[in-house]
């Protein structure tokens, strides 16, 4: 499987190119130069097109990579669940790791796949390099110097639930948003505030030197994935409820979910899958099955602009890590969505 | 007139023979299940799985009621490959021809699959075999089982066979048997204990004999004990209800 592009690509590994517009000049850039081509296209005018919805919400760049974990250090601990209060609060931390765990079953008028926060979120979002709540908490607000914003930490979670779970964002004061928060903060009690921890986000691998591949990354996906996730990556339910996650198509994250970009994906797989066998795939691996899994279809990116997909890829997607939403895979353009 | 023993014999010999073909072609699983397979090393499945194919819990014998067809096709194969070990179940299993191993996994699918009532979310506590069940070990790598098999452990898809509706003793068993036994250094009143290599490797990617190798034998113990314990809903598995975990 072969990214059709105008790029001349060198090296013997296919690495699939964004199309640009129209764009048939063959060009010679690698993938990160790309965006910063397209950066500019970013204009003001652009971004205002739509100002009824919460602009802070559309910002769904990362935050700078955490620190490596010191050798002979462990990770954060967070509490045990037996020390959670009884009390109101712990009441309420108990509910927040209820809907933590069960997010589609307790709250389904805001997930609009088949997708809870436990599913990215490995252990109840404790286990480090599985984006834990104890190293998210302390780093809200979060303000971005580039674009000089301010998002709290309940607009981060807004953007799961509008993205990776694609569905409707609970409202900040909801019930729902107040007992996630309260559990996010109880996980991190003794955590440094503001400081990144080490185990924060994914750990993502390095880019492979040569690129990845998508159809070296079928092959990882058949061998170790496919078990769970199904060959149409549709998952795996018991009754209504879905065990093992859908990866691509209408169940799945949406086109604007972090974990659409590969190397977020890589981090996240190679920490954590297959389950319980973390760290067992190389970085090739890693990200050769990421971009295979996020080579398919998925919903739509909420955000899309004016109907345009080229349009949203230069506002929301050519800078945002590396990922495939706009770009030609074997003759077809990613990012239509799927309902 | 009675037939003289050569006749009789003969004739025995005449209508098994005409039978074999048949149940090479078509074999029945019902019949297979409740009186054995052609050969007759393949011994009636329910004399130790049970009139219902639920098992019976003192002798280890597990439940193979509601089991997915294709994990029973699985395991008959690998017994008869040697990749699940099982002094009683592998001649049996060997026994079996290929039209009736399936016959036999089709039979027992059909049959009532377990069910564990849909309760309020479970508050385990640490360190007991509820919290394995539902929290795991992640700090070992070890997933909580009801990630893989399911809530309440009632199973999913073809790989992960339920856990709900057998015994402690068969569970216990089979954790032991991908864990295999360490050896143990000679103590001031005991001998030296050589280590039993695991029996079973079938596991799908290895996913299970590395959580088998990290558990205590008390964690085992308390695991098996948990889903044994979950016992079985007489209503029928509900395909429209969600499961919290």
């Amino acid at each position: 499987m072969r990214a059709s592009t105008g790029c001349a690509e060198p090296s013997s590994l296919p690495v699939p190119r964004p199309v640009t517009d129209q764009g048939t000049a063959p060009m010679k850039m690698p993938l990160r130069c790309l965006s910063v081509v397209l950066l500019p296209l970013l204009t003001t005018s652009a971004l205002a097109a739509d100002a009824a919805r919460n602009p802070r919400l559309d910002d769904q760049t990362q935050l700078p990579k955490a620190p490596a974990r010191p050798a002979g250090q462990t990770y954060f601990q967070p509490p045990a669940e037996a020390d959670i209060p009884h009390n109101a609060f712990g009441e309420l931390v108990r509910r927040g790791q209820d809907l933590f765990m069960n997010t589609k079953a307790l709250a389904p008028q805001y997930v609009g796949n088949e997708m809870n926060c436990v599913n990215c979120h490995i252990d109840r979002g404790r286990k480090a390099n599985s984006g834990p709540m104890w190293a998210a908490y302390p780093m809200y607000p979060a303000y971005r110097k580039k674009n000089n914003k301010v998002n709290t930490f309940v607009e981060r979670m807004q953007g799961c639930f509008q993205f990776s779970m694609n569905g409707k964002p609970p409202a900040a004061d909801s019930e729902v948003m107040t007992a996630l928060t309260a559990y996010a903060y109880w996980m991190s009690t003794g955590v440094h505030l503001g400081k990144a921890q080490p185990g924060r986000g994914f750990d993502e691998p390095p880019p492979p030197k040569g690129g990845y591949d998508i159809a070296r990354g079928k092959v990882v996906y058949d061998k170790q994935c496919a078990l769970c996730h199904g060959d149409d990556g549709a998952g795996k339910k018991v009754g209504a409820t879905s065990v093992f996650p859908p990866l691509w198509g209408k169940d799945s994250y949406n086109w604007g979910a972090g974990m659409h970009r590969i190397n977020t994906a890589a981090g996240f797989i190679q920490h954590n899958m297959p389950l319980g066998r973390g760290r067992t795939l190389s970085d090739q691996e890693a990200w050769d099955v990421a971009a295979y899994i996020n080579s398919h279809e998925r919903p739509q990116d909420p955000r899309l602009v004016n109907g345009d997909i080229d349009e949203t890829r230069k506002r929301y997607h050519a800078d945002d890590g590396v990922n495939l939403y706009g770009v030609v895979v074997d003759g077809r353009k990613l990012g239509q969505g799927v309902q | 007139m009675s037939l003289s023993p050569t006749r009789s014999l003969a004739f025995c010999l005449s209508a098994s023979l005409l039978a074999l073909p048949l149940q090479a072609g078509a074999a029945d699983g019902e019949a297979i299940i409740q009186q054995g397979g052609a050969n007759p090393a393949a011994m009636p499945c329910m004399s130790c799985h049970g009139a219902d194919g639920k098992g019976m819990a003192a002798g280890g014998f597990p439940r193979l009621a509601g089991l997915p067809e294709a994990y029973i096709a699985k395991q008959l194969a690998d017994f008869k490959a040697g990749r699940r070990e099982n002094p009683l179940m592998q001649p049996i299993a060997q026994a079996l021809g290929d039209a009736e191993v399936a016959a036999v996994a089709k039979a027992y699918a059909a049959k009532p699959k377990v069910n564990v009532k849909p309760g309020p979310v479970e508050r385990p506590k640490e360190g007991g075999g509820a919290w394995l069940a539902l929290r795991g070990a992640w700090d070992r790598h070890i997933p909580e089982c009801t990630l893989c098999h399911g809530p309440s452990g009632v199973g999913v898809g073809d790989v992960f066979p339920p856990l709900a509706g057998q015994s402690a003793e068969y569970i216990e068993a089979q954790l032991r048997a991908w864990r295999g036994t360490p050896a143990q250094p000679a103590g001031k009143k005991t001998k030296a204990v050589a280590a039993v290599a695991p029996t079973r490797s079938n596991d799908p990617n290895g996913l299970m004999r590395h959580i088998a190798a990290d558990l205590s034998e008390a964690e085992i113990k308390a695991v098996a004990a948990y889903f044994a314990g979950l016992g079985e809903s007489t209503e029928p598995f509900d395909e429209s209800q969600h499961r919290l975990r």
